[in-house]
């Protein structure tokens, strides 16, 4: 199978692999992928005082087109707020990596870790209002 | 051995896959060459010196593989390759025999080109049973004697697996056969001219080869049919009644010629090539071991022929680990390359979980493999798996105690 020059690129050389601190107040994670299906992703957002991500991580278990796409995401959602981050779709990734029909669910979960990070940042900041109100 | 090393150009990647193909040894070229110019008679046609000249040239060549397997030269029919000669015993076994017996045996390990036959024998109303094979990839006996009966026609189990390398107790499988009165066919693809056959001592009735696995020709195979006591079959492909009336076409006397010259060297030379794959095999699981833990070699490792290694590296995806491995030619053990996004059935076979199926890779050893050349697969693949665990969060979770059955993960 023949891949585009950015995805081997993203392989080759991917971006913000790492972790955060996932019981921090501002990082939000999203785990996402079954290890039986043969790709697990792990992205991570740390969101700054002014509603910025300041931070992206990820960790990928699978194959270079879902490595590559879990590193293209991390720098998209960058210095995005995470209403922005959220509209990101996975046919943009699937475009922009040129990835192959049948590696098209690599994005699609791409897509999914993505908004699974900002699902759980958001569930942690509604757990902290209402304990600030009653103070 | 030979002075034959180095057949690889330096620009290539180093050939890790002998179990897809072999290329084809210098010497069997040397001696088909005479037979695609000057020597080019129909061994078909009686009348005149080039057809004697060719049909010596294939009955010698018959006489070669004959010997290999302890058979008669008069038991050995030409096909086009493995695929066709287990289509060939199975289909032509199962329908000269219909009216008797119908049921035919087989394991869930086999070749596609044999599961697909049976398959195909469904539909037409006949029976099969699927044998599971044990975690080692063997065959249990007492499954197999629980499994005959007396419609049982055909007993049909490979010799060495393509994947896992593991060899079955075919004497053992050919007894129970013998007793039971079943006949027994062996698609022996993978294990011709690299273990000791013998159909006499194994009780085999039928047997595939494959040229392009023991560097001979693609496009050539053969067919053991044994004649005491007879074997029957219907043949597949009519027309002229070549090859006893079994298999019509005209011979590739080229083909006929490397495929026998395959067989004599392989013969020859068995033991001495055999030890030093054997060298070969325990480097490479060293040096692998030495810088790497988690590992899982599948299939058992001593029934096993020394130039196939099928290894999970936990918690590295395998095709992400083959895109690294540039400089390696080595095959998934995970088909996820094809649509199907499936793990090899064969490793489900075995029960290896889907996870560990993910993370393998097959990794064929052959004649004209170096020390040197798996040296440098071993620091490859040690440096690639290095980096792609830093990038898994699975092996991430492992480090940190985490058990990952404990996780509910989403299937998608
Ligand atoms: C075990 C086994 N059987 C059959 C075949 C098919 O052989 P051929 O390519 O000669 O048709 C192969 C090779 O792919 C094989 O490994």
């Amino acid at each position: 199978m023949a891949y585009s020059e950015k995805l081997i690129d993203h392989y080759e050389n991917p971006r913000n692999i790492g972790s955060l601190d996932k019981n921090a107040e501002d990082v939000g994670t999203g785990l996402v992928g079954a290890p039986a299906c043969g790709d697990v992703m792990k992205l991570q957002i740390k969101v700054g005082p002014d509603g910025l991500i300041e931070d992206a991580k990820f960790k990928t278990f699978g194959c270079g087109s879902a490595i590559a796409s879990s590193s293209l995401v991390t720098e998209w959602v960058k210095g995005k707020t995470i209403d922005e981050a959220e509209t990101i779709k996975n046919t943009d990734i699937a475009r922009h990596l040129a990835l192959p029909p049948v590696k098209i669910h690599c994005s699609v979960l791409a897509e999914d870790a993505i908004k699974a990070a900002i699902a759980d940042y958001r569930a942690k900041a509604q757990k902290e209002e209402p304990k600030e109100a009653a103070e | 051995m030979t002075a034959i090393t180095q057949i690889r150009r330096n620009d290539q990647p180093i050939y890790l896959d002998y179990q897809a193909t072999t290329p084809m040894d210098p010497r069997v070229l040397e001696v088909m060459m005479p037979y695609f110019t000057h020597k080019f008679g129909n061994p078909g046609s009686r009348s005149h010196a080039y057809g004697w000249e060719a049909e010596e040239a294939v009955e010698k060549a018959r006489g070669q593989i004959a010997k290999l397997i302890g058979a008669d030269e008069k038991e050995v029919i030409y096909t086009s390759g493995a695929t066709e000669s287990n289509n060939l015993a199975i289909r032509g076994v199962a329908e000269f025999y219909k009216d008797r017996k119908n049921h035919i045996i087989t394991t869930v390990t086999e070749h596609k080109c044999v599961l697909d036959t049976c398959r195909h024998l469904e539909q037409q109303g006949f029976e099969v049973t699927y044998l599971p094979v044990q975690q080692n990839g063997l065959l249990d006996l007492d499954v197999l004697r629980a499994a005959i009966t007396d419609k049982t026609v055909l007993v049909s189990v490979m010799a060495v697996n393509n994947e896992i390398g593991v060899i079955q107790p075919l004497a053992e499988i050919g007894k129970i056969c013998r007793e039971r009165k079943v006949f027994f066919h062996t698609d022996a693809a993978q294990a011709a001219g690299k273990i000791p056959l013998d159909v006499e001592a194994m009780n085999i009735d039928l047997m595939s080869i494959s040229g392009h696995k023991i560097y001979g020709p693609k496009g050539i195979g053969a067919l053991y049919v044994r004649r005491k006591p007879r074997v029957r079959l219907v043949a597949m492909i009519y027309g002229g009644g070549q090859e006893r009336g079994f298999r019509s076409g005209t011979l590739p006397t080229p083909l006929c010629v490397g495929l026998g010259e395959a067989c004599e060297i392989a013969m020859k030379e068995m033991g001495t090539e055999a030890k030093h794959l054997a060298k070969l095999q325990e480097r490479m699981l060293k040096g692998l071991r030495a810088k790497l833990t988690d590992i899982v070699v599948n299939g058992d490792l001593e029934q096993r022929i020394p130039g196939n290694l099928n290894i999970s590296f936990a918690y590295v995806e395998g095709e992400s680990l083959m895109m690294g491995i540039k400089n390696l030619s080595v095959s998934s053990g995970s088909a996820c390359t094809s649509a199907s996004l499936e793990p090899s059935y064969v490793l489900r076979a075995l029960g290896v979980e889907e996870e560990m199926a993910h993370t393998s890779l097959r990794i064929g050893l052959g004649r004209f493999t170096t020390e040197h050349e798996v040296d440098t697969a071993v620091d490859e693949l040690v440096r690639h798996v290095t980096k792609l665990r830093a990038m898994s969060p699975l092996w991430e979770m492992a480090q940190e105690g985490i058990d990952l059955k404990s996780i509910e993960w989403a299937a998608h």
